[in-house]
């Protein structure tokens, strides 16, 4: 199995270890809804390590990148400015969503995900040989990443690290800064503010062990999770993968289809019509929404209109939520019904996000 | 590992006290709790259902996962816990107090099929290597 350069770090926190992915990756460090509340209250911290820095450096890094990804790279005029976007297949299916950080004209970084790093690795190595041989791409697992998470986190890693602030008070959301050897953004996966850091692997332990001193709270993949879904975060592999549009998954706004620009997937994009749409939906009824559960939206009929893409328990709102992809007549505000084991039980369709910046938004 | 001598288990991880009464209380082992983490949702059989032994009864669900609970020996539910539809988190805080419901055996003997701490404590060992 895997491992991260935190992985005794975390024993030796009695974290409960999982299998994810292929990576020994913590769960929980004992209670998985003390770190959620932790974080939505406070500060938190997770090793994302097991995702993948890709740095591409070269003069026409722009240019590629333009017909990589769906979204537009010339939304990135200023230095250190971060993009969400999905990079998709010919067929217009997400082959994973990723962030890429604005370096410079020559050096542009991508962030993936875990799972799915060595095909996006390969993929874009062969788009690469096609298209602009000249440039050079690393992966970088020389390199560590930990998410410092919650409303008082920039001033915990402030503390952390002498001189920080003055470099990073300024920095916007999805904007970063090289400071030293830490490379540190303004992105997060949970709806509260905080850094996402990237240092070299050797120093990642000293910097854990010195926010937990400053009082961030470890947190395991179980509470990111639980955070990224009140967030209304996407997660690759259940909410979309390589058959589903970006269209049909909630991420229209991360897909630019007004600039002239030809990107890989975009034909299909155009040519097929959205006929389902990513919506929330809140339990009425007690019970806990699951992935892969049956929606029907039609009282009584049994009849399966579609499913719930990511589902669980939200501990902020004390209640079940869920992102769930339904044909697009489904309005906000409708009741459907949820096929639970022999039951059928009552969620309304919202919107989400379900939890912003600590605060229920439902 | 906490399990307590003077209940039975089922290799399912249920737990069963015979009370002096006669009635048999029931609830999930220290273990399922610990492999489950926090829990959030507990559906308990409703009061006057009859229960075979083995059967699905109950639902326990936790921030991770849903699991079965299984009826460890057959029986009439005639209590149940009222505290765990508010409070779920009292099986995180202690499995065996925080008892599901309560039945009245329809066959004692059923019991008999049932684990002592050793053996049960054998089933976790044989788990978890």
């Amino acid at each position: 199995m895997k491992t991260t350069s935190l992985n005794q770090v975390h024993r030796d926190m009695n974290a409960k270890m999982v299998d994810f992915g292929g990576w020994d990756m913590p769960l929980h460090y004992g209670s998985q809804l003390d770190e959620h509340h932790k974080v939505r209250k406070d500060a938190g911290m997770f090793d994302v390590s097991h995702m993948l820095a890709v740095d591409i450096k070269g003069e026409g890094t722009r240019d590629f990148l333009r017909q990589l990804v769906a979204n537009n790279v010339d939304k990135l005029t200023q230095p250190g400015k971060a993009l969400y976007t999905c990079m998709l297949n010919p067929e217009g299916g997400v082959i994973d969503d990723l962030i890429i950080y604005f370096l410079s004209e020559s050096w542009f970084r991508m962030v993936v995900n875990a799972g799915t790093s060595d095909k996006d690795v390969s993929w874009i190595q062969a788009q690469r040989d096609k298209h602009s041989p000249e440039l050079k791409i690393t992966p970088r697992r020389d390199l560590s990443m930990i998410a410092v998470q919650g409303p008082n986190a920039r001033a915990k890693v402030w503390q952390v690290i002498p001189g920080a602030q003055t470099a990073t008070e300024d920095l916007k959301l999805f904007q970063s800064i090289m400071y030293e050897k830490y490379f540190i953004a303004r992105t997060g996966y949970t709806g509260e503010d905080g850094f996402e850091i990237t240092l070299p692997e050797r120093d990642a332990k000293q910097f854990w062990n010195s926010l937990n001193a400053a009082g961030v709270s470890p947190a395991g993949l179980g509470a990111r999770d639980t955070l990224r879904l009140e967030a209304g975060m996407n997660l690759y592999g259940q909410d979309m993968d390589e058959t589903t549009s970006p269209l049909e998954s909630g991420l229209s706004w991360t897909v630019d289809l007004k600039s002239e620009r030809n990107f890989i997937g975009k034909e299909a994009l155009l040519k097929t019509e959205a006929k389902y749409q990513l919506f929330g939906l809140l339990l009425l009824d007690r019970g806990v929404l699951r992935s892969h559960q049956k929606i029907s939206i039609q009282q009584n009929s049994g009849e399966s209109a579609g499913e719930i893409t990511s589902g669980g328990f939200s501990p902020t709102l004390n209640s079940s939520i869920a992102l769930a992809r339904l044909p697009i007549q489904v309005s906000i505000g409708d009741e459907v019904q949820v096929l639970i084991r022999d039951k059928a039980l009552r969620a309304r369709v919202v919107k989400y996000p379900f939890v912003r910046n600590g605060k229920s938004l439902i | 590992m906490n399990i307590p001598t003077h209940l039975k288990y089922t290799k399912s991880h249920e737990w069963v006290k015979l009370e002096e009464d006669g009635t048999a209380t029931t609830g999930i082992t220290n273990h399922a709790q610990e492999l489950l983490g926090d829990m959030v949702f507990v559906e308990i059989p409703q009061v006057g259902r009859i229960l075979k032994q083995g059967e699905e009864c109950a639902v326990v669900e936790s921030v991770k996962a849903a699991a079965d609970v299984y009826a460890p020996i057959s029986g009439e539910v005639i209590t149940i816990n009222p505290e765990l539809e508010s409070a779920p988190e009292k099986i995180n805080e202690d499995s065996y107090s925080a008892w599901l419901y309560k039945l009245k055996p329809s066959n004692i003997e059923d019991l008999n099929d049932l684990l002592d701490s050793a053996a049960y404590q054998k089933i976790l060992d044989s788990e978890t290597h």
